[in-house]
């Protein structure tokens, strides 16, 4: 089977970028931030993002900002959202440029979309999801203004979408679903809460979404998919679980789709790769101890090192 | 991108595709960045969201098109004919991308707006279609709930619609989830008709047999009866389980003039316990769920020697959330009072207990007292604790022995409230359980991971609901479990470890719940040394396999414990052994200096073993956000800063082995064979550890 073609995957990464004009990379143009970010992180795991024009990045990054409410669009012409708010702050803290950000329009635009009962609306026009909590929760905290938001109440607001099989939900009421959960556990560990977690009921649950071909699914009967092996993977290593899934298995099935060819992953076996799942492929490795990768953290999304020099003293790393 | 195969060949007109999509994309930005909102303007809109449903400008657009476009509009057709226009559109994306959040937003927000009233009948029939086409559509779920809660629709009626689905395919997980959720609800408000919960459940039993044994491989319904489970035997009020010092015990306690050291007596009745450290011995009290609001005005602590208003109680957790299931305090005895050999009695009583409660707002709903006598002893201690401090602990049992008499302190039967477990209230609970022990036996010998899963936690829970003091009749089940458990490492090896990890815990149980057990595990030198931890009892749970800690609320009294040749990654609960002063944790499967964190609140460990464990073994730290750091903003980073010398620096793990050595006061480390280790790590951890007097078996101070 073989290992991991990293040298590909940065080829296809890079590739990518220049196929502006066919028809998938038309359906996806509107949230080419999260694919920045995306690419970005890949690459760095993968200790290739040297052939990255830096100055390039910021500028297009800096060009999506709304001049005037300070949030993010997911590309040159859409609308700001918390969403790609969340990718852009992510990209300039790996390119290590947070400094040209005016944190405080930034900071007040993300602090502003917190709802009077501790949720966040995605944007202005309202809709509200525990992944707005993880996006202005972590955007804060790497921005170093956590402070600038009612912690207790978005705390209390995500416990409130906890369900009985220990899982979270979209909103109160709302199914498990790995991909919430990791955003809603995610947000807890940031802010320091994952006592509210019930570790052993979720653990399990989590662990029991690796199916027979070694891969994870998101929900109980779904099939397995490269994306989960992040969402599950980084949840279960939050709450101290993840000694629980077979790891050499999801390791072989994430190898299993590889385009080996000409680079990239997919969601399963022999179907088409994409960046998403390119970067959930890679990142779910690293949280396994692949050799030769970057530690990625499991509540943050970066690289550790990354977020070791955001968040800890100079004399410690 | 998903489900789409890598060879999918491109379709002929993909190029001309492709250019249509993109002029739809160029003129609707430009439309919105002109606040264009014309009728051609919109009618572009919908084709491009017919084909792309998922990008989010357009559906603002629409917004700020149907506010502009209606803006002073009084013509009830013409706001009727808008609002159509926008429900069209929603259900034309619907159908290429059923699974669109922008759309199903966009849907909500139009409706939310209640410019005409809502058609519920149609919500109804467009849910009925998506959800038959895809019965695990959370987005159609969500969106359910959310017309339920716009027509006020009763849980009951949305019951029996999860009935239906149920019935129609018994795997449906989002059934049975917004089922749980419901009656939950029901349960909680007591409504008409599940105001027994014996009765509710009952039935639910009935229900989610029928599915379990259709198909018992699927996973919908065994995640219900847990569930089930769960709600059958939750004690939803905190009790007090256990304590130190136990009910009706007598302390005996034995002054001498060394500042920091521990001296320690083996008594000479075989029902006391004597302890001396500067005059201060803790009080333990263990609940069986994490409980918050543990203070002097709660609590009261009844003697002649201390004011209760004076004493601090402390929860013992990891976290900042002022909640856990063991707190403490500890009491000084007045040096007056310790030349005198009177007993004092002491009274702990839990008074105000309706205001101590659980994370789930409930309260106590006992009164628990305990009491215990305490007595001075004067005399004088000087020949053990010369040299005591000053000896290196070696884990060596050459010297010891089983003892002749029981260490007579664990706490069986201490509390007089733990009949109350088994009494009149859970005779219905029990019998539920006993049934369904009954049921999965019988399918237990067909090899489904299920089963036999369902049936060991079934057994546990009925071992915990009849506890063993109480009801000695009843034969716990232990044995029973740990078979189970082997066979399903067997049967599911991918999961292995989870259940290595449930066995040890019902291992830890079986072990120290019953005292002829446990007695076989407790150690005493026969010849004791001039170290004084030799004097005490050790009680040895070495190489027996465990990988996680449970059952400490049996072994509150454990001063030398060894844990060595186990397989633990964890040592989560060992906080609670508020009288442990030495620890033997080697050869275990350790690989954090965090995983640790729950050793800091140990304040009176001095001796500590981590040798041949995997410190420093791995890149990914899983116990990080379990513990204070700057990452989860539970420790500022400031505080970090404060120094020690920069050559020091370079190991690694450096924040968290600084945190941890800087709470602990060990006076003997061992920790060999770590792969953290380098030349420079033994002056750090001399620099971090100020009492320090032996690591790694060599004299540092």
């Amino acid at each position: 089977m073989g290992g991991l073609e990293e040298e590909k995957h940065a080829r296809y990464i890079v590739s990518v970028e220049k196929k502006k004009d066919d028809f998938e990379a038309l359906l996806i143009e509107h949230l080419r931030m999260n694919g920045a970010y995306w690419g970005l992180t890949t690459l760095d795991l993968l200790n290739k993002i040297g052939a990255i024009d830096v100055d390039e990045v910021v500028s297009w990054v800096m060009e999506c900002q709304d001049k005037d409410c300070g949030g993010f669009a997911g590309n040159l012409g859409h609308d700001p959202h918390l969403l790609y708010t969340l990718s852009a702050v992510q990209v300039l803290a790996i390119v290590d440029r947070i400094d040209v950000l005016d944190i405080g329009k930034v900071s007040d635009y993300v602090a502003g979309l917190q709802n009077d009962d501790g949720s966040f609306s995605g944007d202005m026009w309202g809709e509200t999801d525990t992944r707005f909590s993880y996006c202005a929760i972590c955007c804060l905290s790497l921005l170093g203004r956590l402070s600038k938001i009612n912690v207790e109440k978005a705390v209390n607001y995500i416990v409130s979408c906890k369900n009985l099989d220990g899982g979270f939900g979209s909103a109160p009421g709302g199914e498990s679903h790995a991909g919430q959960i990791f955003c809603c556990v995610g947000a807890l560990a940031i802010t320091g809460s994952l006592h509210h977690v019930d570790r052993d009921l979720l653990g399990w649950w989590l662990c029991e979404r690796q199916c027979k071909d070694g891969g994870l699914n998101g929900r109980p009967e779904k099939l397995a998919d490269v994306c989960y092996s992040w969402w599950v993977l980084s949840s279960l290593i939050m709450i101290d679980r993840v000694h629980w899934i077979d790891k050499e298995k999801l390791t072989r099935f994430i190898l299993n789709c590889q385009d080996k060819d000409n680079g990239g992953i997919s969601d399963r076996p022999d179907n088409a790769v994409d960046v998403f799942h390119t970067y959930f492929g890679v990142a779910g490795l690293s949280l396994m101890e692949y050799p030769g990768l970057k530690s990625i953290d499991p509540a943050y999304a970066l690289p550790v090192d990354v977020l070791l020099s955001s968040h800890v003293p100079s004399s410690y790393h | 991108m998903h489900g789409r195969p890598r060879k999918d060949p491109r379709p002929k007109d993909a190029a001309a595709k492709a250019a249509h999509l993109h002029d739809l994309q160029a003129q609707l930005l430009q439309n919105h960045r002109n606040r264009t909102y014309t009728k051609e303007a919109l009618a572009s809109c919908s084709k491009l969201l017919e084909i792309n449903p998922e990008v989010y400008t357009p559906w603002n657009y629409r917004k700020l098109a149907l506010q502009h476009n209606l803006d002073g509009v009084t013509d009830p057709d013409a706001v009727k004919s808008a609002i159509e226009d926008e429900l069209r559109v929603v259900e034309i994306a619907l159908r290429t991308n059923p699974k669109s959040y922008a759309a199903w937003y966009h849907r909500k927000w139009v409706l939310g707006r209640r410019l005409m009233p809502v058609e519920f009948e149609r919500e109804f029939r467009l849910l009925d279609l998506l959800l038959k086409a895809d019965q695990r559509n959370f987005h159609g779920w969500n969106y359910r709930r959310f017309v339920a809660k716009l027509k006020n629709v009763p849980d009951e009626e949305e019951l029996k619609f999860t009935k239906k689905m149920i019935d129609t395919n018994f795997s449906n997980y989002s059934a049975w989830h917004n089922r749980s959720a419901l009656l939950s609800h029901l349960l909680k408000k007591k409504s008409q008709g599940f105001d027994s919960k014996k009765n509710t459940l009952t039935e639910e039993y009935e229900l989610v047999h029928d599915a379990l044994f259709t198909d018992q491989s699927d996973q919908s319904g065994w995640f219900y009866h847990l569930w089930l489970l769960d709600q059958t035997v939750c004690l939803d009020d905190p009790q007090l389980i256990s304590s130190w010092p136990t009910h009706k015990s007598d302390l005996i306690l034995s002054k001498s003039n060394k500042i920091d050291g521990y001296q320690l007596f083996p008594s000479s009745n075989s029902s006391s316990f004597s302890l001396l450290h500067t005059g201060t011995f803790p009080i333990i009290l263990y609940f069986n769920k994490a409980v918050k609001n543990i203070d002097s005005s709660t609590v009261s602590v009844s003697s002649l020697f201390v004011t209760n208003e004076d004493l601090n109680w402390r929860p013992l957790s990891t976290n900042n959330s002022g909640e856990a299931c063991c707190w403490v305090t500890f009491l000084t005895v007045p040096e007056e009072n310790c030349s005198s050999s009177t007993s004092y009695p002491v009274e702990v009583c839990l008074d105000r207990y309706k205001d101590i409660v659980s994370s789930n707002v409930s309260d106590c709903k006992n009164p628990s007292k305990f009491t215990f006598t305490v007595t001075f002893r004067s005399h004088s201690l000087e020949q053990t604790s010369k040299e005591s401090v000053e000896e290196n602990v070696v884990w060596n049992y050459v010297d010891i022995c089983n003892p002749q008499e029981s260490p007579c302190l664990m706490s069986f039967d201490q509390l007089s409230i733990n009949g109350d477990h088994a009494g009149e209230g859970f005779k219905w609970n029990l019998q539920i359980l006993s049934n369904e022990i009954e049921l999965f036996r019988e399918f237990n010998d067909e090899d489904s991971k299920f089963v036999k899963l369902t049936l060991a936690r079934l057994l546990v829970a009925h071992d915990l609901m009849v506890p063993n003091g109480s009801h000695n009749h009843i034969k716990s089940h232990s044995g029973e479990v740990l078979t189970l458990y082997d066979d399903l490492m067997k049967l599911d090896p991918s999961h292995k470890r989870y259940y290595e990890d449930e066995q040890s815990m019902v291992l830890m149980d079986q072990l120290t719940s019953d005292k002829d057990s446990l007695i076989k595990h407790c150690w005493q030198f026969d010849e004791p040394t001039s170290s004084s931890f030799h004097r005490q009892y050790c009680l040895r749970l070495n190489d027996l396999s465990l990988t996680r800690i449970g059952s400490v609320k049996n072994i509150l009294w454990v001063q030398m414990l060894d844990l060595s040749h186990n397989k633990l990654h964890s040592v989560e609960g060992l906080e609670a052994l508020q009288l442990l002063a030495c620890l033997n944790l080697s050869n275990n499967q350790i690989s954090s200096f965090t995983a640790l964190e729950p050793l800091k609140l140990l304040s009176s460990l001095r001796v500590l073993d981590v040798s041949f464990n995997m410190i420093g073994a791995h890149t990914i730290d899983t116990t990080r956000y379990l513990c204070s750091s700057p990452l989860s903003h539970t420790l500022d980073a400031k505080q970090l800063n404060v120094g020690y010398e920069k050559e020091t620096t370079e190991v690694c793990d450096r924040w968290e082995v600084t945190l941890l050595f800087r709470a602990l006061r060990l006076t003997q480390l061992d920790i060999k064979g770590n792969a953290v280790l380098n030349e420079k790590f033994s002056v750090l951890a001399t620099e971090l550890l100020p009492s320090l007097k032996w690591l790694d078996g060599k004299r540092v101070r």
